[in-house]
């Protein structure tokens, strides 16, 4: 539906923004470009929509080449980050500026801007202007405005991130539910992995400008391809620690864990295998697949218990040994004691391990 | 990061802006070229020299050198500048600011009402108003005083006229100052008071740092804005006998009265030069301060 | 002259004994060490009467200073036998027929809208396309074009250009033309217009447009439906400083009109007033009260809606 092509993008003053990037991006789906800021995921949002020209590379769009075109022409809404409600219009005169461009007649365009309202349930605030409305309220206005033309595909520029916490779960989940309804293909801009991970069908991990992994959620959760992504995604940062290979076993801050055999999958076994002696990995395990141990374990981390983080129904604790910090989360009234010694113990096959800061094996 | 936010394109971008660019080099910009020129020439508004002028040189300006009138409109505008503008406006401005703050209500409104009335009164309505307060007959100035025929156009011209000017200019200097006197800290002041520093004291240790970049802006506008001033033309015309005659009204008085277009150019010539001086350096400081904040 | 009366300097034995060498009252740095000499403190009240009694004095004679000559502004065209001196009128309205007896007066009310509204209406389209343009596309050299133009309007000030402005008017056929005056005084308004404008436009956050225009508006139609109702109080500063401005101009009105029949009120007045025999003060006084007028009007109208804004080098 949207694909990108060899996309670079240098800004005047010499900032690589988006490097030869390709991307696909199918009908109907929602899709997360995801990132920390400065990685250019905002930038390939409006290169899409045509805010950006870019510096080389192709845009297409429901087929059509649309890089030559102007925002205007290339059937899509987007959603900004501040909303860009129009503060002298009131909501009916936005949610149908859209159709006011495109020549609609008054009366129609009105009723097509109630019809929008009541889908979102905004109908009452008809008649307010956007400085009246709650954050929630100007969010719901924005999308309303975005529906009302009857786009090709949606682009939302980090449509959460000016709401409050509470209120922007519950509008993470009324988004969702409303993309699922009209299906039509939506791109949108987070530096959020959670939102990425609970919204997207499937999501594009980015950084300096070119895609670190695409995939959905569980495959970038799961299997992170290089260590910024499995550094970036996760709730609680993925344990990564410095190793070697060497005598049959992988000898990781000073547990002897073994090296692994042949996992489902094929190349990582072939890729750790490879690695041979004395062959430099790092092993990434996440907190979550982490358990704790009071006896000591050979297959185990040690380290004394420096800090307790409760997150509610478990707890993250983080262990100080020589030279490294290990974290594992504990389910709730297993929590060790502060000062004390523990083991953490990476639950089998759930390990994984990167050479270059590239995914080679599961262990 | 965008260089072209909306997509007006390089070209629409020049068309928006070329109407205003051409009015402002025609009636602008060329004016100023045009002067140098022109005070090079003999040119003349009527007569043998107006059909066909010739380039003299420098000739302009060493006769308006060498003019006695030229040298005592030179001085006596020095002491417009100096007397209206830096010691009347900004003085007179400063002390307003500095009495108003914190006062509120109606002495404040009033005072400040009255300043500002003088200000925005056009030139034409206030230049009579102050003809008819220095009357010599039945002037309401006299009257008030006691002084029954004291022709104080006539014998003291220029103290009319920076009075004047005085009175008509404090407004900008006040407002300023007020502004700028709120950003001073209380708690400076206070801490100066407590170790028992006067009021002069206080000015000259607590305010004056702080607004010494205010204080500079204002006295650089208000000069320029005097020095270009042609209201209290309005009021003696120069006269008597080129005795409130300041540059501007020299200006107009031989070039356009007296015909002389081009020696007039060559004056104006020098007027655009201190301009320039005054304008350069408050472009100057207002870039400071710009850097400053940022 | 302080603000608040002194604490009672007894409450607070400060941690400087006598004994602590005396802090020299001069350089007094903030946050330094506290309290000093003791005495100019405990005068104080007495100190504070006498400060507040002799500021409210300095203020009474100010108010006077600033408000004598406009006394005969309010007074003589009241009056039934208006003179030079201020006196309490017999009151008329009479007087203000003379502006109808008069050929000129009421026509140059008319000269004085037609100037200054052109001019005003000029600056504020030019100026806000130009000021647009400027702010939403970065050409090189654009903030030292804005510098130089800003420079360049207050150094060639009517004073100092009157000459080649006049000889430019008469080459290009502009003398004794509204037109002649709207050109040459929006000339000198422009670039300060466009400076004020760019201001506002940069504070407008760009979202709003790119917003329309992904939605397809033509960049004409993002001035007309975003840009201009969200900088209309900049459109309003700048067009009421225009007519403020043309409205009380008079040196290059003088200049640049010799026909009775086109001259503003601010000329008209002039002569009424500088042209021999016996000034017609009926006329003067009613006459200055109506031209002044709307300017302060205006005034009044821009400080209750918008608070008395303020940019330096407004005025000219």
């Amino acid at each position: 539906m949207i694909s990108v092509h060899g996309l670079t993008k240098v800004f005047p003053g010499g900032v690589r923004a988006l490097d030869s990037l390709d991307l696909e991006i199918g009908e109907g789906e929602f899709f997360a470009l995801l990132g920390p800021s400065g990685c250019g995921k905002t930038t390939l949002l409006r290169t899409i929509a045509g805010l950006e020209t870019p510096t080389s590379g192709s845009v297409v769009i429901g087929g059509t080449d649309v890089t030559a075109l102007p925002p205007g022409r290339r059937d899509v809404a987007m959603v900004f980050q501040d909303y860009a409600l129009f503060p002298h219009m009131d909501v009916t005169d936005n949610i149908a500026y859209p159709l006011r461009i495109r020549k609609v007649p008054r009366a129609r365009r009105r009723a097509r801007a109630a019809e929008v309202a009541d889908r979102l349930s905004l109908t009452e605030l008809l008649g307010r202007r956007p400085g009246q409305l709650s954050g929630g309220q100007q969010q719901r206005v924005a999308l309303a405005r975005a529906i009302a033309c009857h786009p090709r595909a949606f682009l939302f520029d980090e449509p959460l991130s000016n709401l409050d916490a509470r209120l922007r779960l519950e509008a993470r989940t009324f988004l969702k539910r409303l993309q699922d309804e009209l299906g039509v293909t939506t791109v949108f801009v987070t530096h959020d992995q959670g939102e990425a991970l609970a919204l997207a069908h499937r999501i594009a991990v980015m950084d300096a400008g070119r895609v670190a992994q695409v995939g959905t959620p569980a495959e970038v959760f799961h299997r992170p391809a290089t260590t910024f992504v499995a550094s970036f995604i996760g709730s609680t940062p993925m344990n990564l620690l410095p190793g070697r290979m060497g005598d049959g076993a992988l000898h990781v801050a000073g547990a002897v864990l073994p090296v692994p055999g042949d996992p489902p999958g094929g190349e990582a076994g072939r890729g750790a295998g490879d690695g041979g002696d004395g062959g430099e990995i790092v092993y990434g395990v996440r907190p979550e697949y982490t358990d704790l141990s009071t006896t000591r374990r050979d297959d185990g981390f040690a380290g004394e218990v420096a800090v307790l983080e409760n997150l509610g129904t478990a707890t993250l604790v983080t262990l100080e040994g020589p030279g490294h910090l290990v974290q594992a989360v504990v389910p709730e009234g297993r929590e060790p004691a502060l000062g004390t010694t523990a083991w953490a113990v990476p639950r089998p096959g759930r390990a994984l391990l990167y050479r270059d800061d590239v995914l080679v094996g599961r262990a | 990061m965008s260089t072209d936010a909306v997509g007006l394109g390089k070209s629409r971008a020049v068309v928006f802006a070329l109407p205003a660019l051409v009015l402002i080099g025609v009636f602008l910009v060329f004016p100023a070229l045009w002067t140098i020129y022109l005070g090079l020439t003999d040119y003349r508004l009527t007569g043998l020299a107006a059909a066909d002028p010739q380039v003299v040189g420098a000739a302009n300006y060493t006769a308006a050198l060498g003019d006695e009138r030229f040298r005592s409109s030179f001085w006596l505008t020095a002491q417009y500048v100096l007397g209206s503008a830096v010691i009347g406006q900004a003085g007179l401005g400063f002390t307003l600011a500095w009495t108003l703050r914190g006062r509120r209500g109606a002495v404040r409104r009033v005072v400040e009402g009255l300043v500002l009335l003088s200000w925005i009164l056009p030139g034409s309505v206030v230049a009579f108003l102050w003809i008819a307060l220095l009357d010599r007959d039945g002037g309401t100035l006299n009257a008030l005083l006691g002084t029954p025929g004291a022709a104080w156009l006539l014998d003291h011209p220029m103290l009319s006229i920076i009075v004047f000017n005085t009175w008509r200019g404090t407004a900008f200097s006040m407002m300023l100052y007020s502004a700028a006197l709120e950003n001073v800290p209380v708690s400076h002041l206070e801490t100066a008071r407590l170790a028992g520093a006067s009021t002069l004291q206080q000015l000259r240790d607590v305010v004056l740092p702080q607004i010494r970049v205010h204080v500079l802006t204002n006295v650089l506008l208000t000069s320029l804005w005097t020095f270009n001033d042609f209201t209290p033309f309005l009021i003696t015309a120069g006269g008597p006998e080129g005795r409130s005659e300041i540059l501007p009204f020299y200006v107009y008085n031989t070039a356009l009265r007296g015909g002389q277009l081009g020696f007039g150019a060559a004056v104006s010539f020098l007027i655009l030069l201190i301009n320039l001086v005054f304008a350069l350096a408050y472009l100057r400081l207002l870039r400071n301060r710009r850097e400053v904040a940022v | 002259m302080s603000s608040e009366p002194a604490a009672d300097p007894g409450a607070h034995p400060g941690p400087a004994g006598a004994s602590e060498p005396r802090i020299p009252p001069g350089p007094a740095v903030p946050g330094g060490p506290a309290p000093g000499p003791r005495s100019p403190v405990r005068h104080a009240p007495v100190r504070h009467a006498l400060g507040r009694i002799s500021s409210t004095a300095f203020l009474a004679l100010v108010a006077a200073f600033f408000a004598l000559p406009m006394l005969w502004l309010a007074s003589a065209p009241f009056d039934a036998h208006p003179s030079i001196t201020v006196s309490v009128p017999e009151f008329t309205l009479a007087n203000f027929r003379a502006i109808l007896a008069n050929p000129y007066a009421a026509g140059s009310i008319v000269n004085s809208v037609i100037q200054a509204g052109g001019a005003a209406v000029l600056v504020v389209v030019l100026a806000a396309l130009a000021a647009y343009a400027l702010s939403r596309v970065r050409v090189p050299g654009r903030d030292v074009l804005l510098y130089v133009l800003l420079l360049l309007s207050s150094v060639v000030t009517g004073t100092a250009a009157m000459v080649p402005i006049f000889e430019l008017a008469t080459r290009l056929g502009l003398v004794d033309t509204h037109l002649g005056v709207i050109l040459v005084v929006s000339g000198g308004l422009l670039p300060a217009a466009i400076f004020i404008l760019k201001d506002f436009m940069d504070a407008t956050p760009t979202s709003y447009e790119e917003s329309a225009r992904v939605f397809g508006a033509s960049p004409m139609q993002i001035l007309r439906h975003i840009v201009v109702p969200l900088v209309r109080p900049g459109l309003a500063t700048v067009a009421v400083w225009a007519v403020a401005s043309v409205w009380g101009g008079f040196l290059m009105q003088y200049i640049l009109l010799r026909d009775p029949d086109k001259s503003p009120s601010a000329v008209v007045l002039f002569t009424l007033y500088t042209e021999g025999g016996q000034p017609d003060l009926p006329l003067i006084s009613t006459f200055s009260l109506l031209y002044s007028l709307p300017v302060v009007l205006m005034y009044l109208f821009v400080s209750s809606r918008y608070g008395f804004r303020f940019h330096g080098g407004i005025k000219q």
